[in-house]
């Protein structure tokens, strides 16, 4: 195995842990409709208890992916936690209060009372999207920082990675086309939550709710998703050279796309299952739209990520100093750190299959209204 | 106050109370795993009850252990940058390692844990609970590892042109992983939350008992808690001893805080409290040699001679070498003279071990704040020996049916359950201000560690954090007190 395609190997697992993420990113989009005025306290409370039953492996992917990221890429986890701090810190809080909200919200004593929690998990389920999709966008805007490994020989300012203005991270939000991505996650998370409640719930009333909220999404999901790939596709990108130059590239994601096929065809693969499932959940009697758009929603989010790092590309560009600018060589852990993790990533299947069987005896019987007045052991 | 202490302190906040929910995880998760697997065993429906009772304690207590967990991971990079860089090649690995083995088993089953009791075969549930402890302890494994290189950085080389340490070896990678230090912390925590788990089952069950409710539950839940808490004890004991072992070889200085001394020698005498002292006790505790050389402060700031006859040098002399070690640095890494860059090499190569001494202003620097380490040092061990004590009072109690008599007893056992808490961030205290100043011993200190952050940016923070912090608290015990109050299924109220 050589060093190049350890690199290689490893942004394609974090692909993959992003794509896995945003696939579980169910859990935040069903949750949004515990704020729905048209369904009665019992289905919110059937919602609820069915994305309380998977909320911890969003939880456990997003820490993976972060924890993956540290170890494979360290200089990004450096650069970008400690520099666009806002934006981390904003989704750590939203996170944390979606950790306890289950537990705690249908507890007495909870002090913040039931609709306190889910206004906790509503606001988790609109900022997670957004935020990470934000902070994805910047992939490709590029972000003001710049990193000098010297200053660590300077004890009155010995800090590598430097942020270069005070909004730390909260600037994105003034970027639109990284908002038009946060934005497309937030929807896409959403129908993601439809339909997987239309699945895993068995309940004719919220079945019809979430064929709705399905219709509404669809619209606002393909403009905001359209805007921004067109804006990619025909922005300049950072390329980067065989000898690590950075320089601006017109039509550098389009190249990309052009120039790897493969990713081409994931990203189309990708789409057209979306949309099939948006088919499937909207317009038609089916119920397993999700089997569809989970797959898709991890094809998609793979292709961003291979158009953001792969085929001499910085991923984690620097609008400041061009040379400061992340890509997977100069950001990665050594050749014998990423030989050792590739031969622990081989526990993955493993790990996916315990998952896959787990879910299945969980989930052999569909949630239903009887089994939630009549069992304790729920939320 | 600047940058570096407010981050400081806003780690120490965070580790602080993430480790009020871990202790109580690992231990109810074997308390439980134990009762559910008597139903299993005996088909008794009794142990299915106990076992739910103590699984919905657990769940409330695991949520906010989650939360704060992921907190702890973000902080790594969002207020300790450099040191995510400088450490990332090596600390990472075990970060994604745990994230890969443990998350995912923890996550999994405990939805089946809690959830499945009618929807999974009572094997499979059982097998659930039991690898929803295992993986609460395969994490904890795998966070202490990383823990234990910062306080013992075995396996690592300098890479000058990347500025980082690296691990660049088989060889390196098992050193890591085997550090003694790594496992002698792994031991040492995880029982400790054994016992923790332990006295807090005997807490609750005393209270029942004391209140004359639920009393078979009580005397079962408190045989199975003083068991585990007493097990958990023994290992404590001896995980303790052999961390100051390492103590004493790895981070003289954190040992010479704890005991307060000064002027170390031969034969050194433990001190129990200032004015009471146990002759050679300290020598044999650190070197398992009745006159072994425990160096004191002021040795350690002027040189010693340790017990292999290593001439270790004074302060002074390491923050000499550390300096012409970051000046080689520079150099090597700013000039395109091949003559130059291998002269500032070797320079480097020689004096690497002490580049971390280069960022200090003085000698006196490396000395923790003494009277914190030392105090909490002696709660640690002080409470530690006491809920023993209580822990195996109560095993007699019950053997010879004494608990209707001894209410004292019944009491301390309660009034353990806060003192167990002190006792676990006592221990804490101990390894983490006792580290101080470095972030990871002899390479890194806290100062060169930090992000380019404002000091405002991160109080900020802190004082959101410490609100949602206290918040979670008040409801977290507030939600515990009442399913307490509640009790179990297993048998009506007064029987």
């Amino acid at each position: 195995m050589t060093y190049e395609f350890l690199q290689n190997y490893w942004w394609v697992l974090i692909a993959l842990l992003g794509g896995l993420l945003v696939a579980l990113m169910f859990v935040q989009g069903a949750n949004l409709h515990l704020g729905n005025r048209a369904l009665s306290d019992t289905q919110k409370r059937m919602i609820l208890n069915s994305t309380g039953r998977k909320w911890e492996l969003t939880f456990t992917t997003l820490v993976t992916f972060g924890g993956a990221f540290f170890a494979s890429f360290p200089l990004f986890y450096s650069t970008s936690f400690g520099g666009a701090y806002w934006v981390w810190i904003l989704l750590l809080i939203t996170f944390v209060f979606q950790a306890v909200a289950y537990e705690f919200q249908n507890k007495k004593g909870n002090l913040l009372g039931v609709k306190g929690f889910r206004i906790a998990l509503m606001v988790n389920g609109l900022l997670a999207p957004f935020l990470v999709g934000t902070a994805v966008g910047t992939f490709f805007t590029g972000s003001d920082f710049t990193v000098n490994k010297m200053a660590i020989t300077d004890p009155s300012a010995p800090v590598i990675s430097t942020w270069g203005n005070n909004w730390h991270g909260l600037e994105a939000l003034g970027q639109y086309h990284a908002v038009l991505l946060g934005c497309t996650l937030m929807f896409l998370a959403a129908i993601l939550g439809s339909l997987y409640i239309l699945n895993n719930v068995e309940d004719e009333g919220i079945h019809a709710q979430m064929r709705r909220s399905l219709k509404v999404a669809i619209g606002p999901f393909l403009f905001f998703f359209l805007s921004w790939t067109a804006i990619l596709l025909s922005r300049q990108g950072y390329a980067v050279s065989p000898d690590g130059i950075v320089s601006l590239e017109p039509f550098k994601y389009l190249h990309n796309l052009l120039a790897m096929p493969v990713v081409l065809c994931m990203l189309l693969v990708g789409v057209v299952l979306i949309l099939y499932s948006l088919y499937l959940g909207a317009f038609s009697k089916s119920r397993k739209g999700i089997w569809f758009a989970m797959p898709g929603a991890v094809l998609v989010v793979m292709s961003v990520f291979f158009l953001a790092g792969f085929n001499g590309t910085a991923y984690y560009p620097s609008c400041t100093d061009l040379q400061s600018s992340l890509y997977l060589d100069n950001s990665c852990s050594s050749y014998f750190t990423l030989k050792v993790m590739a031969c622990v990533s081989l526990l993955i299947p493993f790990v996916v299959a315990y998952i896959a069987y787990a879910w299945h005896q969980m989930d052999k019987k569909k949630i239903t209204a009887e089994e939630i007045e009549g069992t304790p052991h729920k939320y | 106050m600047d940058v570096v202490v407010w981050s400081r302190i806003q780690f120490a906040m965070t580790a602080a109370y993430h480790w009020l929910f871990v202790p109580l995880t690992l231990g109810l998760a074997l308390v439980m795993a134990v009762m559910e697997t008597l139903y299993v065993v005996k088909k008794d429906e009794f142990w299915k009850k106990a076992a739910q009772f103590w699984i919905k304690i657990f769940a409330i207590n695991f949520a906010v252990g989650i939360a704060t967990g992921i907190i702890l991971e973000f902080e790594f990079g969002t207020n300790w940058s450099n040191y995510s860089w400088f450490v990332g090649d090596m600390f990472g690995a075990p970060l994604a390692i745990e994230g890969i083995l443990a998350f995912f088993m923890e996550a999994t089953f405990f939805a089946v844990m809690f959830f499945g009791w009618n929807k999974v075969s009572p094997k499979f549930h059982l097998a659930s609970t039991w690898l929803t402890g295992i993986g609460a302890t395969i994490s904890a494994y795998w966070i202490l590892v990383a823990n234990g290189w910062m306080q013992n950085p075995v396996g690592t080389t300098f890479n000058p042109e990347t500025v980082r340490s690296e691990m660049v070896s088989a060889a390196a990678f098992w050193e890591v992983i085997s550090n003694p230090v790594a496992v002698s912390k792994f031991c040492h925590s995880v029982t400790s939350g054994w016992v923790t788990g332990g006295i807090f089952v005997v807490g609750v069950s005393a209270w029942y008992l004391l209140k004359n409710r639920h009393v078979e539950f009580a005397k079962k839940s408190m045989l199975i808690g003083a068991i585990v808490g007493l097990v958990g004890s023994g290992a404590v004991m001896l995980s303790g001893d052999s961390s100051g072992v390492h103590a004493a070889e790895f981070q003289p200085m954190k040992l010479a805080a704890a005991e307060g001394l000064r002027d170390g020698g031969n034969g050194a005498a433990f001190t129990i409290v200032p004015g009471i002292q146990v002759p050679h006790m300290l020598s044999l505790l650190a070197t398992h040699d009745w006159n072994g050389y425990v160096p004191g402060i002021n040795d350690i700031l002027n040189g010693y001679t340790d017990n292999d006859g290593n001439v270790i040098p004074s302060v002074a002399d390491k923050m000499a070498m550390g300096r012409q070690a970051l000046d080689a640095l520079a150099v090597y890494r700013s000039t395109d003279d091949p003559a130059l860059k291998a002269e500032a090499r070797a320079i480097l190569d020689a004096n690497v071990q002490y580049m971390g001494y280069g960022h200090l202003e003085k000698p006196e620097d490396v000395v923790p704040p003494v009277g914190i380490v030392f105090w909490a040092f002696r709660f640690m061990i002080g409470l530690g020996m006491l809920i023993a004590l209580v822990l195996l009072l109560c095993l007699f109690a019950l053997w010879k049916d004494k608990l209707g008599q001894w209410t004292w007893l019944l009491w301390a056992s309660i009034i353990c359950i806060p003192l167990v808490y002190i006792c676990g961030q006592s221990g804490w205290v101990v390894a983490e201000v006792g580290r101080q100043p470095w972030t990871i011993q002899g390479l890194l200190p806290v100062n060169v560690a930090i992000s380019s952050l404002s000091a405002g940016a991160v109080k900020t923070t802190f004082f959101v954090f410490l609100a949602v912090f206290a918040l979670f608290l008040v409801i977290e015990i507030r939600i515990m007190i009442r399913a307490i109050g509640k009790g179990p299924d297993v048998e009506p109220l007064n029987s």
